[in-house]
């Protein structure tokens, strides 16, 4: 188990270099970021000596040298529109998109593997196949559009949810909460379904398929040549093997979220990362945009090494082979 | 019409079974037909706003404007109808999806192909970027893309294609490595063809069935992608409405009541993505052997 | 319609029909049935793949899955009618009166569980147990199987074991509640040779000290041969020769029963050329009428385009052809 951590961490470390090295490329090196940094009628002393504060004059390997060394030090410089040192900003903001992402990934987890176990195990009823059009509208409609046509319905005509904001918030070990306060679950509700519809209808797939596949399983006639009741099974055997498919694309799906919250957030102005990131690329606000990037990476291998560690104490099969 | 003696009169012959996705198809034909003629038919050209009339903005549906012109739909902020203005942006969702997709389509599955045709370093050098490009979210890839390469309409694609090679490349590399340990690839291998000639004419077609499947699944994605970017004001030039930024003007009015900004080419657009889903969703039905009765 | 067997039977099958209801059309995989096992007595259920042997083994413990159902017939389980049950009735008859094992024992035994867990999850399907009472009468089903370490064996997963060590978990569970009969699908079909032998000892020995029936479904007739006190032959759905043992196998009157034995290696003389039966069995959809095997059988004529009946040849053998072989 220690050498699989280890190669898996050696592995990481190595992925987050590539990240690091096309995030550089990307945002720095595409475009001239000294026209964003200072005004274009300033005089020609103040540009050099700028470019030189920056060390835009270095070559290229020594600027990544420069920008990796301040990475490994959690220096992410200030942010040009908000003044303030992002890493600070980025701290400011992670709680609401996590409680977000949580609260979306969770819902859909919780709704979409019993439906799609459901039709999975009856694949021919009507509601069976009502639950498979709820999945392929869930994959079909963008993400903004559900937003806009919830907040149509729920906070314009209806009137029962707010269309935007966070409301009220508890705070517990120095973090904002929203889901603590009666009008904090209010204002969660409808970005939460929002983001979920997507998860939803994933989720339902996946439960389903695996469901047909273990229904026609050996084990399950075997479990049910025992006199299992079908509820013993499904919970007993059946849940316990799609469980791995779906630990792994909960995690997995967890980082993809946060990363969709961009679009949810900016339609119900919920004060998270999505929304900062957008205000940065349209602001250019380079230092954040780095930091926003890099903090993502982060998080994607964490999941991802995470996922791995849940799934082989899920499967047996990989423990051991492993071990 | 149906001849079930080849592979592919049959596949027609079930693919036409499922009415659903049958109907779907037809949606599909019929959407693309329409979007790409928009120019021969629509009523206003929505690009040009000298001829837009400025008294005719945010009417609603049914409203016979100025001209006498009867706007079937509405018209939006800034006075275009918005059937012409949902037809000319069903036509730039089409032609990016479909430009998008074919790209990302050749060149993923080109890569693919190659490195499982290769082996070795190269294959693991390929696999590793691409398994890293796709455990990073691909919203986010385009989304960074299209803001540091700036708007129009071939930077979005270039977005959308580095955003979703990678599915074809990864589809593309598990079917042509199953194939490649077949022995008809060390057979062609052993006659004086160029590797070239066996990756492209041997190895690529039998990958065809699941690169098709993502293909029709990442067109579908390219549009909504599009669309979102274009939402969020990334995608498209102001002068080019499409689909998602004529959504994003609308949200403002329908606030106050002003619904069919936002609503109709949701509608259209939901269509469009929807028909393609199924049509890819059947397709895939029928490719999986594990669902054969 | 004699059954060969001299003792009141516990398991008694008449008339038995299972039939597939398929967009091709109707499959007749089981199309009239009828045999019976008594107490600590094994049956040999023999035949190719797609004769209707493993169909007839799920429908007696009622595991059909749609598009298939049994259609007609009884199954009569120590004199209480299986067919037509309530399906929760049945649920209490399965697993505690009648059990049921398979062919691969890397597919029967679910692969993300301990076995303990599989064995407890058998158990207190019929039964309230304690947790205790759990682990020790799981450890004494192991042992009784001849698992060498049964304790052990408990915190392993299935992929931890061999494929004969899994096979006997799996009859360990089948073994459970002490049913009145087991069915068998080719359990040893999967396995060594050897390990094979081992098995089929100790399942002979078991059914004789614990007065359980065995339905044993198997293609192999040396396996049947050294285990089975009957033999049942089924051809595309029905039996076609029913009698005992060493009898059917000794002096086979069904054409097919011969072919079959001809085409055994070990039977025939050494160096001597195996025969085979000639084509395949018919595809079970709209299956003309008339015997099933009449165009593979060397000695089919017009006659045999009517359905033979089932015969008893008054010597405990029942047979259903119209030109047998003659009587020993």
């Amino acid at each position: 188990m220690l050498g699989f951590l280890i190669q898996r961490i050696l592995q990481a470390v190595v992925v987050m270099l590539a990240i690091s090295a096309l995030v550089f490329v990307g945002v720095f090196a595409v475009g001239n970021p000294i026209d964003v940094l200072i005004s274009p009628d300033v005089t020609q002393q103040i540009r050099l000596d700028t470019i030189a504060r920056y060390g835009f004059d270095q070559p290229l390997w020594k600027q990544y040298l420069a920008f990796l060394d301040r990475l490994v030090r959690a220096d992410f410089g200030r942010s040009f529109v908000f003044n303030m040192p992002v890493l600070d900003l980025i701290l400011s903001r992670l709680p609401a998109t996590l409680e977000l992402t949580l609260a979306a990934v969770l819902g859909a987890t919780l709704l979409g593997v019993p439906l799609g176990m459901y039709a999975g195990y009856k694949p021919d009823s009507l509601v069976s196949k009502a639950i498979m059009g709820l999945s392929i509208l869930g994959f079909s409609v963008p993400t903004f559009w559900i937003g806009l046509i919830l907040i149509l319905v729920f906070a314009v005509n209806l009137g029962w949810l707010p269309a935007g904001g966070r409301g009220a918030t508890v705070p517990i070990l120095g973090v904002e909460w929203s889901f603590l306060t009666a009008e904090g679950l209010k204002h969660l509700l409808l970005p939460a379904l929002t983001l979920s519809l997507f998860r939803l209808a994933l989720m339902i797939r996946l439960a389903r398929a695996g469901m047909r596949e273990a229904i026609l399983s050996d084990y399950v006639k075997f479990a049910r040549a025992q006199g299992l009741s079908e509820g013993k099974v499904i919970g007993g055997h059946v849940l316990k093997n799609i469980s791995i498919p779906i630990v792994t694309v909960f995690g997995l799906e967890f980082g993809a979220t946060l990363a969709f919250a961009v679009v949810t957030e900016t339609i119900f102005s919920w004060p998270g990362l999505g929304k900062l990131i957008i205000d940065s690329i349209q602001s250019l606000d380079r230092p954040v945009m780095v930091a926003y990037l890099m903090l993502v990476a982060f998080l994607f291998i964490m999941i991802n090494f995470l996922v791995d560690i849940a799934y082989a104490a899920l499967d047996p099969r990989l423990r051991t082979g492993r071990a | 019409m149906t001849d079930r003696s080849t592979p592919l009169g049959r596949f027609w012959s079930e693919f036409r079974e499922n009415r659903i996705a049958l109907v779907a198809l037809w949606v599909v034909v019929v959407i693309s037909a329409l979007a790409v003629l928009a120019p021969l038919y629509a009523p206003q050209d929505p690009y040009d706003i000298g001829k837009l009339v400025l008294t005719d903005a945010r009417r609603p549906p049914g409203h016979v404007g100025v001209g006498g012109y009867t706007y079937w739909l509405g018209t939006d902020a800034q006075g275009r109808d918005l059937l012409s203005a949902i037809l000319y942006g069903l036509r730039i969702s089409v032609q990016i999806g479909i430009a998008a997709g074919a790209i990302a389509f050749a060149v993923g599955g080109t890569m693919g192909a190659v490195a499982a045709f290769l082996g070795g370093r190269t294959e693991i050098l390929i696999m590793r970027f691409v398994d890293m490009q796709l455990s990073f979210p691909a919203i986010l890839l385009a989304l960074v893309l299209s803001a540091v390469l700036g708007q129009g309409k071939w930077q979005l694609i270039a977005a959308l294609v580095a955003a979703q090679y990678a599915y074809f490349a990864r589809t593309a590399h598990g079917a042509a490595s199953a194939e490649r340990a077949k022995e008809y690839i060390e057979a062609a291998l052993s006659t004086p063809l160029s590797s070239r000639a066996v990756v492209f004419r041997h190895l690529l077609p039998n990958c065809m069935p699941p690169l098709i499947v993502v293909a029709t699944v990442q067109v579908a994605n390219s549009i909504a992608l599009e669309a979102t970017l274009s939402f969020l004001g990334l995608g498209l030039p102001v002068t080019e409405p499409s689909l998602g930024m004529l959504i994003a003007n609308g949200f403002q009015y329908m606030l106050s009541g002003r619904y069919w900004i936002s609503i109709y080419p949701g509608v259209a657009l939901i269509v469009l993505i929807l028909a393609i889903n199924l049509v890819g969703d059947q397709i895939r039905d029928q490719l999986n052997p594990r669902l054969k009765r | 319609m004699s059954a060969p067997v001299p003792k009141s039977p516990v398991l008694e099958v008449r008339g038995l029909k299972t039939h597939f209801f398929t967009r091709g059309g109707v499959v007749k995989a089981v199309d009239g049935v009828d045999f019976s096992v008594a107490r600590g007595r094994v049956l040999g259920l023999v035949g190719e793949s797609g004769s209707g042997k493993t169909v007839t083994g799920l429908s007696l413990i009622g595991l059909i899955d749609p598009p298939g159902r049994v259609v007609e017939g009884s199954v009569r389980l120590g004199g209480q009618e299986l067919i037509g049950l309530a399906p929760d009735a049945l649920r209490r008859v399965r697993g505690r009166r009648i059990a049921m094992i398979f062919q691969d024992p890397m597919m029967t035994l679910n692969p993300v569980l301990k076995v303990g867990t599989q064995l407890s999850m058998a158990l207190r399907a019929h039964e309230a147990v304690s947790a205790d009472a759990v682990r020790r009468r799981s450890t004494a089903a192991l042992g009784r199987v001849g698992l060498p370490s049964p304790e052990a064996c408990l915190d392993a997963y299935p992929h931890q074991l061999s494929g004969g060590m899994r096979q006997r978990v799996a009859i360990a569970i089948a073994m459970l509640h002490r049913p009145d009969v087991i069915v068998a699908d080719e359990p040893t079909t999967a396995l060594d040779v050897s390990i094979q032998g081992q098995i089929l000892h100790e399942m002979q020995s078991l059914a004789a000290e614990t007065g359980v029936a065995l339905v044993w479904i198997t293609h192999d007739l040396a396996v049947v041969s050294s285990l089975a006190h009957d033999i049942a032959v089924m051809y595309a759905g029905r039996i076609v020769e029913y009698g005992a043992a060493d009898e059917v196998l000794s002096a086979p009157r069904h054409p097919y029963t011969r072919g079959l034995l001809e085409s055994v290696p070990g039977e025939a003389a050494p160096g001597s050329e195996l025969l085979q039966i000639p084509g395949s069995i018919p595809a079970l959809v709209d299956l003309p009428p008339g015997c099933a095997f009449r165009a593979r059988c060397r000695r089919a004529d017009g006659s045999c385009e009517t359905m033979p009946e089932i015969v008893a040849d008054g010597a405990g053998r029942t047979l259903r052809c119209h030109h047998p072989l003659e009587a020993a």
